[in-house]
């Protein structure tokens, strides 16, 4: 053995689906500019690269506590009934459902809560990426309405924070009517003249995009996520020709008329606070400082 | 029907031998004096019988390819035979026009209609007109519009689905399809006045449900409706296209599976041996049964017909059945 063979490289980690299983001596590469990050520090700057300001995807726990003012109320959400198609590809869909509740702890790929807002009583239903790339089934349908259901009820402003690759092929059709249902669903906020704030995080796309998402009074997309209908691979082999830089980006869509403000995380609370006090004809308190340790992003 | 032309499907086979063979016997009888009749009644017996057996028991497989023979009546066919004075209106007011959204005005059984539909074409050029029935941002935007002129007039709405999906491109995704597509649901869920939506082909995933959020949605037996092609599910989930037949099977995409759901309303049967052997029936048929649902939703005011779309997409997959 010569002391090539003897060397040990660091340990480098993804990010993993829950928080803790993080250690804090960690280094994890960004994945734009590839500087090697402590988790320590990342867990700091709210994942986002202290080098080139790339917003890692957050944990739907870090969202919430990100932009509440303090203590929040969790929903427990009705479980739909599970694998209707008895779908199977190379794993059967329940034992991936399985494997992913395990791994996150959580039922499906959206949790909804309800907590103060600087100092406004709000809803916020946020996708979890880590769960199955937070694609859209039933589960997820019934929560968006259970979310707004809640808000409707109770006049509070509906915020749902997305992170999601579409809808959920394993359970085929129904999955594909979660758009027409989640619309409806929000569609009772809209009407009773409560405001209804999209949250764009990366990514947005599919039938998430193309139904609730893109339906808010107010849309914020967080900085350089992607948002679009189809997938950029799809439009490749579709049209042949290579898509153009930025391309599906948040600052392509504010370019494109298609949200309305796009921030860096570290300013999302306080431009959400601004948006439903503005709304809600409210003056806001607002006294937490954003972030342990903001970043010049 | 002129066979000449016609795509064959692989379990069609024995169907076309048949057939071949009573065309063959009718061409012998022009030029000799021979009595075919018996002989052809039981040609026609037997071909009746292999149809019976091979479209009674049709794989998804075999469904899906039914649904997309080239022969089967598209969106245009059903406008041309069932609507009167079809006027078609173009274009979305903010950009421009897309053919492959049909949208226009007409007489449906004496009653003024608006009608929306994908169309797919029929040959390379008119498919190339129609974009495949891939329709942009501009298709569902001038749907939308046709929507809030038919609440204005109190028209009923006629939407005839068949599309592989919304376009895949640059310039979609520039003009924002995700916000035309979501904006043309929440039009479907908003408009006060009866919305009939038929599957008649494919209806692919939310290119299909931007126009097909309605108080009754009909299907063709042969039908498809589903969250992604077959072809994509398989390159994602089975990382082959090669494994499309099993993704197929395992989408329950048919017009029964949906039935069995509880996501659509009608099942509209077909002609033996398919759509495309006997378009003419088939239009028919499809007219007879939007005219049923039409005089059924008569009797509801707009503010109730909107009540029920909102409450038939809340309680949707609530209700399943134990498999």
């Amino acid at each position: 053995m010569n002391w090539i063979a003897d060397f040990v490289r660091p340990k480098v980690t993804k990010v993993t689906v829950k928080e803790e299983d993080i250690a804090d001596n960690l280094w994890i590469k960004c994945p734009v500019c590839g500087k090697m990050l402590f988790s320590k520090e990342l867990k700091k700057s709210m994942y986002v690269c202290t080098e080139c300001g790339h917003h890692l995807r957050l944990f739907v726990d870090k969202r919430l506590k990100l932009l509440f003012d303090g203590a929040y109320e969790e929903i427990s959400l009705p479980t739909p009934k599970e694998d209707p198609l008895k779908f199977k590809d190379s794993k059967k869909y329940i034992d991936r459902l399985r494997s992913y509740r395990k791994t996150t702890g959580h039922n499906d790929a959206i949790r909804v809560a309800h907590g103060e807002i600087g100092g406004i009583p709000c809803v916020v239903a946020a996708m979890d990426f880590a769960f199955m790339g937070g694609s859209m089934g039933m589960a997820v349908g019934e929560g968006i309405v259970k979310a707004a259901e809640l808000s409707a009820r109770n006049n509070y402003p509906l915020i749902i924070v997305t992170a999601s690759g579409g809808a959920r092929m394993q359970e085929g059709i129904l999955s594909l009517m979660q758009m027409a249902r989640t619309t409806a669903a929000i569609n009772q906020v809209k009407e009773k003249g409560i405001p209804y704030i999209s949250i764009l995080t990366d990514p947005t796309t599919g039938g998430v995009s193309a139904s609730f998402a893109m339906l808010g009074d107010i849309h914020i997309a967080e900085k350089g996520c992607i948002i679009g209908f189809a997938g950029a691979r799809v439009i490749e082999q579709t049209i042949r020709e290579k898509l153009p830089e930025g391309f599906q980006r948040a600052e392509y869509l504010l370019e494109h008329g298609m949200v309305d403000i796009v921030v860096t995380r570290s300013e999302m609370k306080e431009t959400l606070v601004k948006v439903i006090s503005i709304l809600t004809h409210k003056k806001p308190a607002i006294s937490r400082p954003l972030l342990e340790n903001p970043t010049s992003a | 029907m002129n066979q000449t032309n016609t795509l064959i499907l692989d379990f069609e086979k024995n169907i076309v031998e048949i057939e071949a063979k009573i065309e063959g016997l009718k061409l012998l009888a022009q030029n000799e004096d021979v009595d075919i009749s018996q002989e052809t009644q039981r040609l026609k017996q037997k071909l009746e019988r292999q149809m019976r057996q091979t479209y009674a028991n049709l794989t998804p497989w075999q469904k899906l390819q039914v649904s997309r023979h080239p022969q089967r009546p598209h969106c245009l066919d059903y406008i041309n035979s069932l609507v009167e004075d079809f006027t078609p209106l173009s274009g979305d007011r903010f950009f421009g026009d897309d053919e492959a959204m049909i949208g226009g005005i007409g007489r449906f059984r004496d009653m003024s209609v608006v009608v929306i539909g994908q169309e797919k074409g029929h040959d390379l050029e008119s498919r190339m007109k129609y974009n495949f029935g891939m329709a942009k941002p501009e298709g569902y935007r001038k749907a939308q519009r046709l929507m809030g002129m038919a609440e204005k007039f109190n028209m009923p709405v006629i939407a005839f689905v068949d599309t592989d999906g919304a376009f895949p491109g640059i310039d979609a995704e520039a003009r924002g399809q995700a916000e035309a597509i979501a904006s043309s649901i929440e039009k479907c869920l908003q408009v006060k006045t009866p919305i009939v939506s038929i599957v008649i082909g494919m209806g692919g995933s939310g290119g299909a449900i931007a126009i097909a959020t309605a108080n009754r949605i009909l299907m063709l037996e042969n039908s498809i409706y589903s969250v992604i092609s077959p072809e994509g599910c398989a390159s994602i989930l089975w990382r082959s296209v090669d494994k499309v037949q099993e993704a197929t099977e395992a989408l329950r995409l048919t017009a029964q599976d949906l039935r069995r759901f509880g996501v659509i309303d009608e099942i509209i049967k077909e002609p033996l041996g398919g759509a495309h052997r006997n378009p003419a029936q088939m239009i028919e048929k499809v007219g007879d049964c939007i005219a049923k649902h039409l005089r059924e939703l008569k009797n509801f005011s707009g503010e109730e017909l909107k009540k029920q779309r909102t409450a038939k997409f809340l309680a949707m997959g609530r209700n399943l059945p134990d498999n």
